[in-house]
C-alpha cells in the first residue's frame, strides 16, 4: 500500500519537475531588443496627475502627435503606484512586458541590476540628443555611478519648506528659516495653544528615509560605503536621524500624534494652520485641494546646518522623480528610442512638466517661463544646486524600508513618552543594519 | 471523510479498498458494470483535480525550485541561470541567533498569538449568532445581512476605514473612549507600539466573523427538525437543546470550518498591508508582510520563497495534528 | 428551526436581544463612518470625528465615474466572479459527491492534497502562476496573462479546496438513504446527484457560493499584476482613488458603497435559499 503511494507521489513529483523546467527557461535572454514589430508600441506611464483617467487626458494628445509623426501606434497603460514594480518585476522575470515604461527613479540601480532594461550608453543617449542635454543631478539618479544609466529623466522635483504665511506674521517671523537651528526657534514660537511648529509624516517610513537621507548628507553620512556596503548605524547617520526625530522627541515642535501620519495628514495640518511649517515635495496642488489658496503659503529652500559638520555637504533634497525607461524584450527597439527621444523634447518636456507641476530634467524646457513661479524656482534651483540622488545602490529598497521603519519606531517610542537618546538612535539603526543578509 | 460508500460493503474508516492486483481481481469477478463505477468518482474529481495541478501544484513546485536558488534581482530575468544556493537560504532564516532569524522567529509567535485570537473571536461571535438565529424572528433576513456586509465590502476600503477610526487624534474610538466616556487620560495610539496588535486583531475579527457566520447558518439547516422535537418532548430546554443536539451536530463543519479560518488568518496579507502599509509595527509584525518584505520589498525572491516554504511546512504539520487529534475525538464522539 | 411547542424562554429572548445589538453595532459602526464620509467634501473626511457630519455633498458620488472607470471595473469584477463562482461550485459539488459517497483508491491522497493547498502563502507561488500563464500563452497562443479568463481560472481554484472540503461536510450530513432510495428506483449516480443530493444541500452550496464570489471579488494581489487597464478589477481599481497627488477619500468610500450595494441586495435575495434546509418530509 505504502509502497502504491510512494510511486505514485514520486510520479506526480516528476510530473511536477518536468513541467516547471519546461516553464523556467521561458524568459527569453541575452537580446538587445529587435525590431520585429516596427509599428506598435506598448507604454507604461506612472500615475502623475490627479487620477488615472486624468493622466490619460494629458498623454493622449501628446501620443497622437507621436502617432502622427511616426505612423507607430502606441498602445498606452497608465498603471497606479501600488501595482507599477509588481507588474515591472513580473515583466522582467517572464520577458513579456511593455516597450517603453516609466519607473521611480529610486527603482533605478535595482532595476539596473536585473538587467531587464536597456543600458543608455552614450552611443544611444546621442541618438536622443545627448547626455548633455539633461541636468547632470537628474541623470544621476537613474543608475548606479560608473555604469551607463538605466533610464532618462523625464519628470524632476526637489523637497521644499512650506509655510503659513498667516501664522508667520503672527509670532513676528519675516524670513522662513535658512538653518536648523532658526528652524527650531521658529517652531517654538509657533508651538502654542494646540498649534505646532512642524508637521512630519511619522508613521511613513519612505518620506522618513528621505529626511534621513538629506540630513546624513549634511552630517556627511551617506548610508552606503564605496562596495555598496550598508553604514546604517554610523555616528555621522545616527546624528542625523536623532536631528530629524527629535523634532517631535525632544524639541517638541511636532505634535504627538505625528508620529502616527501615514497618510499624508501633514499636508492637511499645514492647510488647516494646526501646524506651521511643512517638509514636501510639490504640495501646492494637495494644500489646494485641502482649501489653501497660493498666496497663504510660503516657499523657501530646506534648511541647512548652521555649521557643517566636517564631512557635510551643502544638500537639502534629494533628486526626487520619474525616470523612462526601455524594456531589453522589446520587439520595436528604434521605435521605442524614439518614443524617449520625443518624450525628452522640449516641446513634450515642456507641455507635460508644466500640466504635472513637476520641473523638466531636460536643461533648455527649464528655462521656460511656464516654471518661473515662486514655488518652481525654489524647486528649480534647489534641483540643479543643492540636490543629491539617494544612493545608486541596488540595495536602495532596503534602505528605504530599514531605516525608514527604524524612524518610524523611534517617533513611536517618542510619542509613548520613552526618551530618545543617541544611544537610543543607536540601536535602533544597528537593528536595521543586521537585517541586511548576505 | 469517514463516509461509507455505496458500492462497497460497509467498512471501518481506516479500511483501504484492496490494491494493485486485489483490486483487479475484484474488479473481473464483479462485473462490466462495476468497472464504470469503478471509474465515476475518477471522473467526477478529474476537472478539479487538472486545476489544482494547473494553478496550485505546478507554480508551488516552481516556488520551491526557487528557494533553493540565489534569487535576487541579479537573476530574476532569466531565473533558470540563477545559481543554486543549496540550503543558504533556508540556513539563514532558521539562524535564531543571527538577526534575520530572530525577527523571523520573532514574527512567527506574533502572528501565532494573532491567528488564535482572530480564530477564536471570530468563531464565536459567529456560532453565538448563528444559533441566536436560527429560530425565525422579525427581521432576521435584514440582521443576516447586516451581518454579512463586512464581508462584502472591499477589503481595501474596510481596512483604510478603520485606520481612520482608530486615528489618535481624530479617530472615532478615542472620540467615544476618551473625548465621549472619558474612560482615558490621554487619547490612545491604535496604530503604532504594542496597541497597533491589538488592532489588529479588532480588524481581522471584524472581517472574518461574518464568514464563520454564514457557514455555521447553512450547517444549522442540515439538523433534521425532528431531533430537537423529540427532544423537546422529553423536556428539555432551549439551553439543553444547544449545548445536546446543536453544538455536537456543528462538529464536522467546525472541524474545516476553523482550520480553514486557521489557515486563512495566518497567511492574511491584505489587512495587515492596508493597516499599517508596508512596514508594521514591531508589535503587529505579521509573516505574511514579513516574508513580502523579504522578497519583494528587497528583491530577494529566494530567501522570501525559503521563508514561506518553512512556513508551509509548519502549516502542513499543525494541520495533520489537528486532523489527526479532530477525526479520532469525531470517531470517539460517535461511537 | 427548533420547534418546541412553547415560545422560547424569556432568558434567552433577552441574550438574543442585548448579544444581536452588539453584534449590530460592531458590524455596521464602520459602514456608518463610510456612508458619512462619503457625503463630505474632501477636506472634511480626515478631520476630527462627529456623529453628525457639518457639510453634507452628494458630489463624491457624481466624481466616481469620472475618476476611475468605475462602471468598467464593476463589470470586469461581476464577469469574473461569476464565471468563476459557477465554476467552481459545479466543479466542487462534483469532486464533494465523489468523496463523500465513494470509497476509491487515492481518496485520502485527494483530500489531503487539495486541501493542503490552502496553505500556500499566494506571495510563494504568485510569479511561478504569471510565468507559466506567459508560457502558455506563448506556446499555444491562448492569452491567459492580462485576460478576465486567466483571472477565471486561477480564483476559482482557490476557492476549491474549501468548496470541496465544506461540501463534503454538508453531504455527509445528508442521510444517506435519500440517495440510495433514488438508486434504487432506478436513478442513474448522476441524476440521483442533480435530483436529490443537490436540492437537498442548497444551503450549504449557496454559502459555498457566497464564499466563492466574495473570494473572487476581493483579490488584491494577484489581480494586481494579472490585469491591465482593460481587463482590471475593483479591488484593485478602487486603488486608483489614491492617486500621485491626492487621495480621494470621500470618493473612495462612495464608489465602495456603491458597489457594495448589489453584492449587499444579492445576500438579501438569497436569504431564502440559505434557511431552504433539509425539508425531509418532501423528499421522502
Amino acid at each position: 500500500m505504502r509502497r502504491n503511494r510512494l510511486a505514485a507521489t514520486a510520479a506526480l513529483a516528476t510530473a511536477l519537475s518536468v513541467t516547471a523546467a519546461a516553464c523556467g527557461g521561458g524568459s527569453s535572454t541575452g537580446s538587445e531588443g529587435t525590431n520585429d514589430k516596427p509599428k506598435e508600441l506598448t507604454y507604461w506611464a506612472s500615475n502623475q496627475g490627479t487620477s488615472l483617467e486624468h493622466d490619460k487626458e494629458v498623454l493622449t494628445p501628446e501620443i497622437e502627435k507621436f502617432e502622427k509623426e511616426t505612423g507607430i501606434d502606441v498602445k498606452l497603460e497608465v498603471i497606479p503606484w501600488d501595482s507599477l514594480l509588481d507588474r515591472i518585476l513580473a515583466a522582467t522575470t517572464s520577458g513579456q512586458g511593455p516597450d517603453v515604461l516609466n519607473i521611480g527613479n529610486t527603482w533605478s540601480a535595482s532595476l539596473q541590476a536585473t538587467d531587464g532594461l536597456l543600458a543608455w550608453d552614450d552611443k544611444t543617449l546621442d541618438k536622443i540628443g545627448g547626455k548633455d542635454r539633461f541636468v547632470p543631478a537628474a541623470l544621476a539618479a537613474a543608475g548606479a555611478e560608473g555604469r551607463p544609466p538605466a533610464a532618462v529623466p523625464l519628470y524632476s522635483l526637489s523637497y521644499a519648506l512650506y509655510y503659513n504665511k498667516a501664522m508667520f506674521a503672527e509670532a513676528g517671523i519675516e524670513e522662513p528659516p535658512a538653518t536648523w537651528d532658526e528652524f527650531v526657534d521658529v517652531g517654538k514660537k509657533l508651538t502654542k495653544d494646540g498649534k505646532y511648529g512642524v508637521a512630519v509624516e511619522g508613521g511613513n517610513p519612505v518620506e522618513n528615509s528621505h529626511h534621513a537621507f538629506v540630513f546624513g548628507k549634511q552630517h556627511g553620512a551617506d548610508f552606503f560605503d564605496a562596495e555598496g556596503n550598508p553604514t546604517f548605524d554610523s555616528p555621522e547617520a545616527v546624528a542625523a536621524v536623532k536631528q530629524y526625530v527629535d523634532f517631535l522627541a525632544n524639541d517638541k515642535i511636532a505634535a504627538v500624534g505625528n508620529a502616527e501620519y501615514a497618510q499624508n495628514q501633514s499636508i492637511k495640518d499645514l492647510a488647516t494652520g494646526k501646524a506651521g511649517m511643512l517638509l514636501w515635495q510639490a504640495a501646492g496642488s494637495s494644500l489646494k485641494a485641502h482649501g489653501m489658496k497660493p498666496e497663504e503659503y510660503g516657499v523657501a529652500p530646506v534648511p541647512m546646518q548652521s555649521e557643517n559638520p566636517p564631512e557635510g555637504q551643502n544638500v537639502n533634497s534629494m533628486v526626487a522623480g520619474i525616470n523612462i525607461a526601455v524594456f531589453k524584450n522589446t520587439d520595436n527597439l528604434d521605435g521605442a528610442l524614439d518614443f524617449v527621444e520625443f518624450m525628452t523634447s522640449n516641446e513634450t518636456q515642456l507641455a507635460l512638466n508644466s500640466t504635472y507641476g513637476s520641473i523638466p530634467p531636460v536643461k533648455e524646457a527649464q528655462e521656460d517661463r511656464a516654471f518661473s513661479s515662486t514655488d518652481l524656482t525654489v524647486l528649480r534651483e534647489v534641483l540643479s544646486t543643492t540636490s543629491a540622488p539617494l544612493p545608486q545602490v541596488p540595495d536602495e529598497a532596503q534602505f528605504e524600508t530599514l531605516v525608514g521603519d527604524a524612524m518610524k519606531e523611534l517617533f513611536a517610542d517618542a510619542a509613548a513618552g520613552d526618551e530618545v537618546t543617541t544611544e537610543s538612535v543607536q540601536k535602533r539603526l544597528t537593528e536595521a543594519q543586521q537585517q541586511m543578509q548576505k | 471523510m469517514t463516509a461509507t460508500a455505496l458500492d462497497t460493503p460497509p467498512a471501518g474508516p481506516g479500511d483501504k479498498p484492496p490494491a494493485g492486483r486485489g483490486a483487479a481481481r475484484k474488479r473481473r469477478r464483479t462485473g462490466r458494470g462495476r468497472v464504470r463505477r469503478g471509474a465515476l468518482p475518477y471522473l467526477l474529481l478529474l476537472p478539479a483535480l487538472l486545476l489544482e495541478l494547473l494553478i496550485h501544484l505546478v507554480p508551488m513546485a516552481v516556488g520551491v525550485v526557487m528557494s533553493f536558488k540565489e534569487l535576487t534581482q541579479r537573476y530574476i530575468r532569466d531565473w533558470g541561470e540563477a545559481p543554486w544556493a543549496g540550503l543558504d537560504n533556508f540556513r539563514i532564516a532558521v539562524d535564531f541567533d543571527a538577526p534575520v532569524g530572530e525577527a523571523l522567529l520573532r514574527s512567527f509567535f506574533i502572528t501565532c498569538a494573532f491567528t488564535v485570537l482572530a480564530v477564536g473571536f471570530s468563531w464565536l461571535l459567529g456560532v453565538t449568532a448563528a444559533i441566536l438565529m436560527q429560530d425565525a424572528f422579525r427581521g432576521r433576513g435584514l440582521l443576516r445581512a447586516i451581518f454579512l456586509t463586512p464581508y462584502a465590502l472591499p477589503v481595501y476600503t474596510a481596512v483604510i476605514t478603520w485606520s481612520f477610526m482608530l486615528q489618535r487624534d481624530n479617530g472615532l474610538v478615542n472620540h467615544v473612549i476618551h473625548d465621549q466616556l472619558g474612560l482615558t487620560s490621554q487619547p490612545t495610539f491604535w496604530l503604532i507600539g504594542d496597541n497597533a496588535f491589538v488592532s489588529l486583531v479588532l480588524v481581522s475579527v471584524w472581517r472574518t466573523w461574518p464568514f464563520a457566520f454564514l457557514v455555521l447558518t447553512a450547517a444549522l439547516q442540515n439538523i433534521p427538525r425532528e431531533v430537537y422535537e423529540a427532544s423537546a418532548i422529553d423536556g428539555a430546554g432551549i439551553w439543553q437543546q444547544i449545548r445536546r443536539i446543536t453544538l455536537p451536530s456543528l462538529r464536522p463543519v467546525n472541524q474545516v470550518l476553523v482550520l480553514v479560518l486557521f489557515l486563512w488568518t495566518f497567511n492574511d496579507f491584505n489587512v495587515p498591508y492596508i493597516l499599517f502599509g508596508k512596514s508594521a509595527p514591531e508589535s503587529a509584525d505579521i509573516i505574511s508582510i514579513h516574508i513580502y518584505q523579504s522578497s519583494f520589498v528587497t528583491w530577494n525572491f529566494g530567501a522570501g520563497s525559503a521563508m514561506s516554504v518553512l512556513l508551509l511546512l509548519f502549516l502542513l504539520v499543525v494541520t495533520a495534528g489537528y486532523l489527526l487529534l479532530t477525526s479520532r475525538g469525531r470517531k470517539a464522539a460517535s461511537a | 428551526m427548533h420547534s418546541s411547542p412553547t415560545a422560547p424562554p424569556r432568558s434567552f429572548v433577552w441574550t438574543r436581544r442585548i448579544v444581536l445589538t452588539l453584534l449590530t453595532v460592531f458590524a455596521v459602526t464602520p459602514v456608518y463612518v463610510m456612508l458619512s464620509s462619503s457625503l463630505k467634501p474632501l477636506e472634511d473626511v480626515t478631520g476630527s470625528f462627529q456623529w453628525i457630519p457639518s457639510g453634507l455633498t452628494i458630489r463624491p458620488y457624481l466624481d466616481i465615474w469620472d475618476t476611475v472607470p468605475l462602471a468598467r471595473y464593476f463589470v470586469n469584477s461581476l464577469i469574473v466572479a461569476g464565471a468563476a463562482t459557477a465554476c467552481s461550485v459545479v466543479i466542487a459539488v462534483f469532486a464533494a459527491y465523489a468523496v463523500s459517497r465513494y470509497r476509491f483508491r487515492g481518496k485520502r491522497l485527494f483530500t489531503v492534497t487539495v486541501l493542503s493547498t490552502q496553505m500556500f502563502p499566494g506571495i510563494l507561488f504568485l510569479l511561478p502562476l504569471f510565468l507559466i500563464f506567459v508560457n502558455i500563452g506563448n506556446t499555444t497562443g491562448i492569452a491567459l496573462y492580462g485576460s478576465r479568463g486567466g483571472l477565471i481560472l486561477t480564483y476559482m481554484t482557490f476557492t476549491l479546496p474549501f468548496s470541496i472540503w465544506m461540501l463534503v461536510g454538508y453531504l455527509d450530513s445528508i442521510p444517506r438513504d435519500l440517495d440510495e432510495a433514488a438508486l434504487v428506483d432506478g436513478c442513474g449516480p448522476l441524476k440521483a446527484l442533480f435530483r436529490v443530493v443537490v436540492p437537498a444541500a442548497v444551503p450549504g452550496i449557496v454559502a459555498v457560493a457566497i464564499y466563492s464570489f466574495m473570494t473572487a471579488w476581493g483579490e488584491v494581489l494577484f489581480a494586481s499584476v494579472m490585469t491591465n487597464d482593460v481587463t482590471r478589477t475593483l479591488s484593485v481599481g478602487l486603488q486608483g482613488y489614491a492617486t500621485q497627488t491626492e487621495v480621494y477619500w470621500n470618493q473612495v468610500m462612495a464608489a465602495s458603497l456603491v458597489v457594495s450595494l448589489p453584492i449587499v441586495a444579492g445576500f438579501l435575495l438569497l436569504q431564502r435559499y440559505l434557511v431552504a434546509g433539509l425539508t425531509a418530509g418532501a423528499v421522502k
